[in-house]
């Protein structure tokens, strides 16, 4: 606009003050917009609230909207709905919605404070893309940033969690803290106090919330106190999941010596040597790949593993980066680490993993914890379980085949915390020693080797295809049929080598490839891509 | 059991004369159908006005005090045709349902009770799902009453007035006998706000004393010669009273200087965003003192044509804001001034949309462009020519990233695992036709499921499916029905045409033990103990008694393998006629309403209590997320790994699972993968649990140090 608008005459005593809440249904919109409407009462203002609930609440984006002036004895004309470039305070229960509200104009530079919670709720439509579907957040918070006039944003739903409270009282908290609305805090905290339950729960996540957004509350050009530089985590950390000993190696290579047996030990340092002796950038990958290889096998099998990976290290070339041999330990590791019953069987008695679901579920002295395990075998699998010759022989008579199938394939609930239950998936586990042997590895390393040796032909020609090829190893991932439909798609990836062999964007387009197949379940824009690919190859002069 | 409790706000109701009532806008009309004396109330629930239906529930001792009978109604026929009590007797009555879907079912009996007229004022409120979130197609109630010739109130959105407007109500009603709608739009029955409350008071006559003493009168019959005369009735006496009543009780009002070249005629709805818009453009204040003349039409039907002949003197131009389509308002009008001969231009649509909800920018856009031609000297110059500012590009960017958010299933619930069934059956026997109906299970025809075709009414799903019964196809149709439509009319409409016209199809009924839709209301086949309401009526039965020779029940949907078996059976079946699935569990939203509070108590109190919940193993799980596209919960979702050898993320289920069981039966039934685990915790386990455990946890603890003490193991594996 152009000038402020002369339309107020006693400007601030008989102002409209527009807040706006933009939540996710089930998040508590009701009872932010309640509370400040009570707040506002309490400190000599009319305020008016409506929202739109009914069907829409049940998971849906939801809009509540508030009107506050101070009474000065006559009841003002309150609007029902806000307006794009009319609101004063628009709160945020969630990222997204800090998007969609800027998206829709409530929040504009002359006058928006936007208030944000930085934590992410998946919509449906990010979860169920084969790859990674998630929306980038950074980018949402940077137009927040130059879109609001003011703009303050944390994880508000971590402090809702950490005082077992929900994200109202949080966001409440940052309200009242960010000086926004021209209430005392005990207002707020009266607000609290009236209503019916987890008041105290809900007066310790306000006062987190309050302390962080108070921090925003200094001078201007003060930086905000949003630091969400990284998308931030889709889900809320688990209690007590931060002093986990997966974060306490994630700091680069902070590496923990693996506990075992002298031999054992001794071993792995012959292995670890090896790692150490490979170009800088290449060992963080080489590292992390080989302690997942031994993990899952033996040290014989990590031998094994730094065996391939020294061809593509060999095959480096200057100025490149390393991604050839980085791509390499990435997937090489991922490939040899198959998902069979064995691997299954052995995550799922390990105390590690029992360690760590008595953390997520919470498990209080005292009380005791039963785990039942969803498997459902197929003849596939058990054939795969099976020595080669075995398995193939059943594998190559149908009839047989089905009338294992009919014995095997049922849904079986396996208790762990049961002794039965439990042992069997032991001694599963303990088959790891022959592995080598079963039909499963015999496929597995076939198609590995099949894999590489495509990928490091190439990197003499096009270095830069060869690692698109080894990263195709991305696609293939699930179990059962998921990972029959995988193999397809990473089959129908590679299928359009040939035709782009030789083009200097070759690269480019198989991981566009790549990408697309990642998109859905069963590959239609894969098939697309694929369809365009050979457009390309008509475009160029052929022979025939 | 409603979704919400409104014992607390029901107190609200017994506030006596003078007192300050401080709360939403239904429950004020709730308050003021008392004060007005009130003798019965009936209704149907939806949103928006499900809360005032809840509200009478939950308040039925002070409507018993009052002498006062409340109906939860069938259907919003029902409900209408309730009104009948008014129509021979002194006695005010009221019924509340949703509009337009609402005034649809309810406009034979609204016909019927409109030809008859009343003698005791008889009331229908409307709450008007219109525009934005709404979750119905976009129709005016304006036309029904216009064809029933039932009068139209539309106050303008503030409690005072809406209160007003109650009383006004039953006044004209009584006036002219004619029936009264009130209309409340959907942001006005969730406004908070205040109001001067007066006592209640008693009905001058109950439905007791018009018992006891019956009365008839032929002339109110619908039924020739009768009906006849009623036609003549309604526009030589009922009409000029009503205008008469409209008239002298001043229900539409003026606002603004009387002299000015151009004017505004508003529904009293649309008055708060009138005036906010001339605020935005410097022509009002916050109070409403505007410089522009206002007409506001409280009531919109009918019309007073000298009230607006007057207005529109010395007008060059007036604007008429008419919310919907088709613009009856405004062509009326257009024919009075044309009639009068009056030269004042009438503008309207030209520079409001058509269509669609008149929310704040379109007011002032409309507003503003209006006054730009008729008046361009009143406005400030930045209105006159404003300047573009924005973030225009950015606001693009964002559009491409911020992922649509549609309403879905809630955590836990269990009309997820039937459509992850019908999912896993259609991947076998292949796409088939389904009908849809309306009701939570809806949201199946959104991902991930993206299951149905259409939808046409409450308790229409079967019946809308039933021009696909041919002896040469296929494959059979699929439908499915809530239990709420189910008993709203379905069991005739669908069922019974079903079985009637030996429709093949197969047809699912969701049954989640309440209306849960619009708030969890009880129905006949609910299951929980009803104080005043007969419930636990199965819905099997009423299907077999309606003449369904194939009839499955399944007490439990997370069980996906049977839910799956069941509908391929249905699918595939040699029986000829309809094949009905009953399938039945307690919604969840409701379920965790009723049992947390009891189970945190039991746990507290030292009771032993068992606790589900779901988890996913992350090193095991692929991160190909095949069981969310089989989901959707909302507690299953997506998460990082700290491991850069994982490109992709994983699944994890976060604290707000309720251990429903859907992810595994989903993992087992599509043969998905093993990351799922089911953990009960015991709380407050007894002397044997303890024992059992440790005995159990020793050995279990000795095979894996076994194992482990022959194994590197990583610290971070």
């Amino acid at each position: 606009m152009n000038a402020p608008l002369p339309t107020e005459p006693n400007a601030d005593e008989g102002r409209i003050i527009k807040l706006a809440v933009l939540a996710v249904g089930g998040q508590g919109g009701g009872v932010l917009a309640d509370w400040i409407t009570d707040v506002a009462e309490r400190s000599g203002y009319l305020a008016q609230s409506t929202s739109v609930a009914g069907v829409a609440q049940r998971t849906g984006a939801t809009i509540y909207y508030v009107e506050m002036c101070r009474d000065l004895g006559r009841q003002p004309v309150f609007a029902l709905s806000p307006s794009p470039g009319d609101v004063d305070i628009l709160i945020a229960a969630e990222l997204m919605e800090a998007g969609r509200a800027i998206m829709r104009g409530f929040v504009t530079a002359d006058r928006t404070t936007l208030i944000a919670s930085s934590h992410r709720i998946a919509a449906v439509s990010e979860k169920i893309e084969p790859g990674d579907g998630r929306a980038p957040s950074a980018k949402v918070l940077a137009t927040a940033e130059n879109a609001a006039k003011r703009f303050i944003a944390f994880d508000m739903e971590n402090i809702a969690a950490e005082n077992g409270s929900m994200i109202s009282a949080s966001l409440l908290g940052a309200l009242a803290g960010s000086s926004a609305l021209p209430f005392a805090r005990e207002n707020y905290e009266k607000t609290i106090l009236a209503s019916d339950r987890g008041v105290k729960a809900s007066l310790a996540a306000f006062a987190g919330g309050y302390e962080r957004a108070g921090g925003a509350n200094k001078q201007p050009g003060e930086p905000e106190p949003f630091a969400a530089t990284q998308p931030p985590p889709l889900t809320p950390p688990l209690k007590g999941e931060g002093d986990s000993p997966a974060a306490a190696s994630s700091g680069g290579l902070a590496r923990l010596n693996p506990a075992g047996p002298r031999p054992l030990i001794e071993g792995w340092q012959k292995l670890q040597a090896r790692v150490n002796s490979y170009p800088e950038p290449v060992r963080e990958m080489a590292w992390r790949g080989l302690q997942k290889v031994v993990d899952y096998q033996d040290l014989a099998y990590g031998a094994e593993y730094l065996n391939r990976l020294d061809q593509a290290v060999g095959l480096e070339r200057a100025g490149r980066g390393h991604a050839l041999s980085i791509a390499a330990a990435k997937h090489l590791a991922n490939a040899m680490c198959y998902d069979d019953m064995i691997r299954v069987a052995d995550l799922k008695t390990r105390s590690t993993r029992d360690r760590r679901v008595r953390r997520e579920v919470g498990v209080a002295e005292g009380s005791v914890l039963q785990v039942t395990e969803y498997f459902h075998p197929r003849v596939e699998e058990f054939c795969g379980t099976l020595p080669a010759g075995l398995g193939r022989y059943i594998e190559s008579r149908p009839k047989l085949a089905a009338f294992i199938d009919r014995r095997i394939n049922r849904g079986r609930r396996i208790r762990t915390d049961g002794v039965a239950g439990f042992s069997a998936l032991w001694l599963i586990g303990g088959l790891r020693r022959w592995r080598r042997k079963l039909l499963r590895h015999q496929v597995e390393r076939a198609h590995l080797e099949r894999w590489y040796r495509l990928a490091l032909d190439h990197a003499a020609s096009d270095y830069a295809l060869a690692v698109e090829i080894l990263n195709c190893r991305r696609l293939i991932k699930g179990y059962s049929d998921t990972h029959v439909r995988a193999q397809s798609k990473f089959d129908r990836v590679l299928s359009g080598l040939p035709l782009l062999a030789g083009r200097p964007d070759a690269a480019d387009w198989l991981r566009r490839l790549r990408e697309a197949a990642l998109k859905d379940e069963k590959g239609d824009m894969l098939d697309g891509a694929l369809k365009t690919v050979a457009s390309l190859d008509a475009g160029v002069p052929t022979l025939h | 059991m409603a979704e919400r409790s409104f014992a607390k706000e029901v107190e609200k109701l017994r506030l006596g004369a003078g007192e300050k009532f401080s709360g939403e806008g239904i429950l004020a009309i709730t308050k003021a159908l008392l004060e007005c004396g009130v003798g019965y109330v009936g209704g149907y629930q939806g949103a928006p006005i499900s809360h005032l239906m809840d509200v009478l529930a939950d308040g039925q001792d002070i409507l018993g005090e009052l002498g006062v009978h409340f109906e939860a109604s069938a259907s919003e026929a029902t409900a209408t045709a309730m009104l009948a009590a008014s129509v021979h007797y002194p006695i005010r009555g009221a019924a509340t349902f949703k509009s337009t879907v609402g005034t649809n079912v309810a406009s034979d009996a609204l016909a019927n009770l409109a030809s008859g007229g009343v003698t005791g004022g008889a009331l229908i409120i409307v709450g008007e799902d219109y525009g934005e979130g709404s979750s119905i197609m976009q129709e005016r109630s304006h036309a029904f009453a216009m064809k029933s010739q039932v009068w139209l109130l539309d106050p303008r959105p503030n409690l005072p007035s809406i209160v007003k407007a109650v009383e006004h109500g039953f006044e004209l009603s009584e006036a002219s006998n004619t029936p009264v709608m009130l209309l409340v739009r959907i942001r006005c029955c969730h406004v908070h706000g205040h109001f001067t409350a007066r006592d209640n008071k008693r009905p001058a006559m109950t439905v007791a004393d018009a018992l006891s003493s019956p009365r008839r009168d032929t002339g109110r019959i619908v039924l020739p010669p009768a009906s006849f005369l009623h036609e003549k009735e309604k526009v030589a006496k009922r009409w000029p009273a009503a205008v008469e009543y409209i008239k002298s009780q001043e229900i539409n009002e003026f606002f603004g200087p009387q002299d000015a070249r151009v004017g505004i005629v508003c529904q009293g709805g649309m008055y708060n965003a009138v005036i906010r818009a001339l605020e935005r453009m410097g022509l009002a204040d916050n109070f409403g003192e505007t410089q522009v003349p206002i007409y506001v039409l409280n009531a919109v039907y009918p019309l007073i044509d000298d009230e607006f002949l007057r207005f529109c003197e010395g007008k060059d131009e007036v604007l008429v804001v008419e919310e919907g389509q088709p613009n009856y308002i405004e062509q009326a009008f257009a024919a009075m001034l044309h009639k009068a001969g009056r030269g004042t231009k009438i503008s309207g649509k030209e520079f409001l949309p058509m269509a669609g909800e008149y929310t704040g920018q379109v007011m002032l856009d409309g507003v503003s462009a209006f006054l730009r031609q008729a008046a361009p000297q009143m406005l400030p110059v930045q209105i006159r020519a404003p300047n573009r500012t924005g973030n225009a590009d950015e606001i693009t960017d964002l559009a491409a990233i911020v992922p649509g958010r549609p309403p879905g299933f809630c955590v836990g619930c269990p009309e997820r695992p039937i459509f992850a069934a019908t999912k896993l059956v259609e991947q076998e026997l292949g796409p088939h036709h389904i009908a849809s109906d309306i009701g939570c299970h809806l949201f199946s025809i959104m991902p991930p499921f993206e299951l149905g075709a259409t939808t046409m009414g409450y308790g229409l799903g079967p019946a809308s499916a039933s021009a696909f019964n041919s002896p040469d196809a296929e494959r059979r149709s699929i439908s499915f029905v809530g239990d709420g439509g189910f008993w709203h009319n379905g069991l005739t409409s669908s069922i019974g045409n079903a079985v009637f016209n030996r429709n093949d199809g197969v047809i699912v009924i969701v049954d989640n033990f309440y209306s849960a839709a619009t708030g969890g209301q009880d129905i006949l086949s609910s299951r929980a103990d009803n104080r005043s309401k007969a419930t636990k009526h199965p819905i099997t039965e009423a299907v077999k008694g309606m003449g369904v020779k194939w009839v499955r029940h399944l007490e439990r949907t997370y069980d996906v393998g049977k839910m799956r078996d069941t509908l391929r059976e249905a699918l595939t079946t040699e029986e000829k006629g309809p094949k009905v699935i009953v399938a039945s569990s307690e919604c969840m939203l409701n379920r965790q309403r009723r049992e947390k509070p009891l189970v945190d108590k039991a746990i507290k109190g030292g009771e032993r209590v068992v606790k589900l919940k779901f988890g996913v193993d992350e090193d095991i799980c692929t991160g190909d997320h095949a069981c969310m596209r089989l989901s959707g919960c909302p507690s299953l979702s997506v998460k990082s790994l700290d491991d850069p050898l994982r490109d992709d993320p994983v699944a994890h289920i976060d604290q707000s699972c309720v251990g429903c069981g859907n992810c595994g039966e989903v993992a087992d039934a599509a043969v998905l993968c093993p990351s799922f685990y089911r953990a009960d915790l015991v709380h407050n386990p007894g002397r044997w649990d303890r024992f059992a455990e440790r005995q159990r946890r020793k050995v279990i603890g000795w095979l894996q140090g076994w194992r482990e003490r022959r194994r590197l193991t990583f610290a971070d594996a």
